[in-house]
């Protein structure tokens, strides 16, 4: 201590130096504790505002045609679960989602992988993709109803275009990346062109892949979203587009909900997927641990 | 079969390489006998380096004949661990999937890493992971193994560790050893023979006894004299290289 002056322990000298642990102390809860306070304080906040918007629907001040109190919406989901219509219509979303981020993926992944790794796939495939890339996915969505009707096909088939691009650009990119001394020492070591894919390059391309899958995720649920709403029986686009011919707002922001923890869920899963995958990758695993 | 009897791991006889128009090995001639440890001693760009990647089978040659294993295990300057595989794993990297992780384990007890075998490689420091490396390239019992300065980027004590440890593992498998470095002391406490390797040909031979691997002062005289065939003035008493370590290690 440098207030040589001050009798060691009294409160003067904790004022006189608050950026010192012992001042710390009366200020703030250290160590974990203030963690969990943190923690709790970035909770209260989105709670509050449900509460307000609750206390504003039943006061009045909020029209239920504009926007129903969130208990209603809870309710309506509650009533709509016991109907079973929820759950299937939830179901069939997500079926699609999935059948398109797979189909999607797989191409996107197995295209990307014969062009970063030889330059013959390069000048057979790369142009091609990339004009392909130039066209908003969305725009050819009256070209796909002309195909596909209002069939299941067409609404997977634009989620594997909406995610096929991000896969095939970060994998290209990824697997540029790995590092050609890895690559030299497999050639030394005699593997296989197919051990040298599957030791080195795919997992040295792993983390710029991850981060496209992430991105592609976000893409496939705007995918869906557009599709669903335009044509179709079944499905949470269906139930939101059903919902506004009888002006059913609870059900619309249901939906709405229903979309956005689909994505959150989503993004927790990639994540998940990242720090299990990259847990040799000392960024990863610092942030696992954090 | 050499001179003296014993079995060939590698016999290099005219060796070409050129970049462009400049000729970086010039018929360059060589042999290491098995359980034998060869270093080339050079200046950087006189061909050391470009030697070892064509005997490696990474670069082609323009002429000239290698006779030896198709594929010599090989150490580099960085330990080219991959970082998505545990120790084990690296270790075992294209050997039989079943049999690999025992003899991955035999070869990191042997380097005194056995009971790290699931550490992942950012955990080592540049020594350990070098070591790892040698456990690597060991682990096929090679009856070549080529060394490109696998100790230069390790301080000066870790790499007087690493040479006792590599002449220990030289001696109980018995590869033919092909080091290559500038250092001379490293150069003299390790090879049974120093080839000065000077404008793509190997310019001088020095047989090196035990005696001088072993003792500092036995090879004062060798140790100048390499360092005037690599055109450091023999007069200094502790020239860049030899300043590094240490003198009481040797005594």
């Amino acid at each position: 201590m440098n207030q040589a002056c001050s009798p060691p322990g009294t409160p003067f000298e904790a004022v006189a130096a608050p950026s010192r642990s012992p001042a710390r102390g009366w200020r703030f809860p250290g160590g974990p504790g203030r963690d969990a306070a943190l923690r709790l304080l970035s909770w209260a906040v989105p709670v509050l505002l449900l509460l307000i918007w609750e206390a504003a629907a039943r006061l009045g001040g909020l029209s239920p045609q504009v926007l129903p109190a969130p208990s209603k919406v809870a309710l309506t989901a509650w009533k709509l679960i016991l109907q079973g219509r929820l759950l299937s219509d939830l179901g069939a979303s997500l079926l699609r989602a999935a059948a398109g981020f797979v189909i999607g993926g797989a191409l996107g992944l197995a295209l990307g992988t014969a062009v970063g790794f030889s330059r013959l796939a390069e000048a057979l495939f790369d142009r091609s993709v990339q004009m392909l890339r130039a066209i908003p996915f969305l725009a050819l969505l009256p070209l796909v109803i002309v195909w596909f009707g209002v069939d299941e096909a067409g609404k997977i088939f634009l989620v594997s275009l909406g995610v096929l691009f991000p896969i095939y650009i970060n994998t290209v990119l990824g697997i540029r990346q790995v590092d050609p001394k890895l690559l030299e020492l497999g050639r030394v070591t005699g593997l296989s062109t197919w051990a040298l894919v599957r030791r080195i390059v795919l997992p040295g391309a792993l983390p710029s892949v991850l981060a496209g899958v992430r991105y592609a995720l976000a893409v496939a649920w705007l995918a869906l979203v557009i599709a669903e709403t335009l044509a179709t029986t079944t499905g949470i686009g269906y139930l939101a587009m059903d919902a506004r011919e009888f002006l059913r707002t609870d059900v619309i922001v249901l939906t709405v909900l229903i979309y956005a923890l689909i994505g959150v869920g989503s993004d927790a899963l990639a994540r998940a997927l990242e720090r299990r995958c990259l847990r040799w990758h000392p960024n990863y695993a610092a942030r696992g641990r954090a | 079969m050499s001179s003296d009897g014993t079995e060939l791991a590698l016999r290099v006889s005219g060796l070409q390489r050129r970049y462009g128009p400049r000729w970086v090995l010039r018929g360059l001639d060589l042999q290491v006998g098995r359980g034998e440890f060869v270093v080339l001693l050079g200046e950087s760009g006189c061909g050391k380096t470009t030697l070892l990647r064509a005997l490696a089978g990474l670069d082609p040659v323009d002429g000239g004949h290698i006779d030896g294993p198709r594929r010599p295990a090989v150490v580099f300057q960085e330990p080219r661990l991959l970082p998505w595989d545990v120790l084990w794993r690296n270790v075992a990297l294209g050997l039989d999937e079943r049999s690999g992780r025992a003899l991955a384990e035999a070869a990191l007890t042997e380097v005194g890493l056995g009971d790290r075998l699931e550490e992942w490689p950012h955990r080592l420091s540049g020594g350990q992971a070098q070591r790892v490396a040698l456990a690597r390239a060991l682990v096929r019992e090679p009856r070549l193994l080529l060394l490109d300065e696998p100790f230069a980027a390790l301080d000066a004590l870790t790499r007087l560790r690493m040479h006792e440890l590599v002449r220990q593992l030289v001696a109980r498998h018995q590869p033919g050893v092909l080091l290559v470095t500038h250092d001379v002391d490293e150069a003299i406490a390790l090879a049974h023979r120093v080839l000065v390797v000077r404008d793509g040909l190997v310019a001088a031979a020095y047989p090196v006894s035990q005696e001088q691997r072993r003792h500092r002062g036995a090879a004062e005289a060798l140790r100048r004299q390499l360092l005037s065939e690599l055109g450091v003035d023999g007069d200094l008493p502790d020239s860049v290289s030899s300043s590094l370590i240490p003198r009481k290690v040797y005594a």
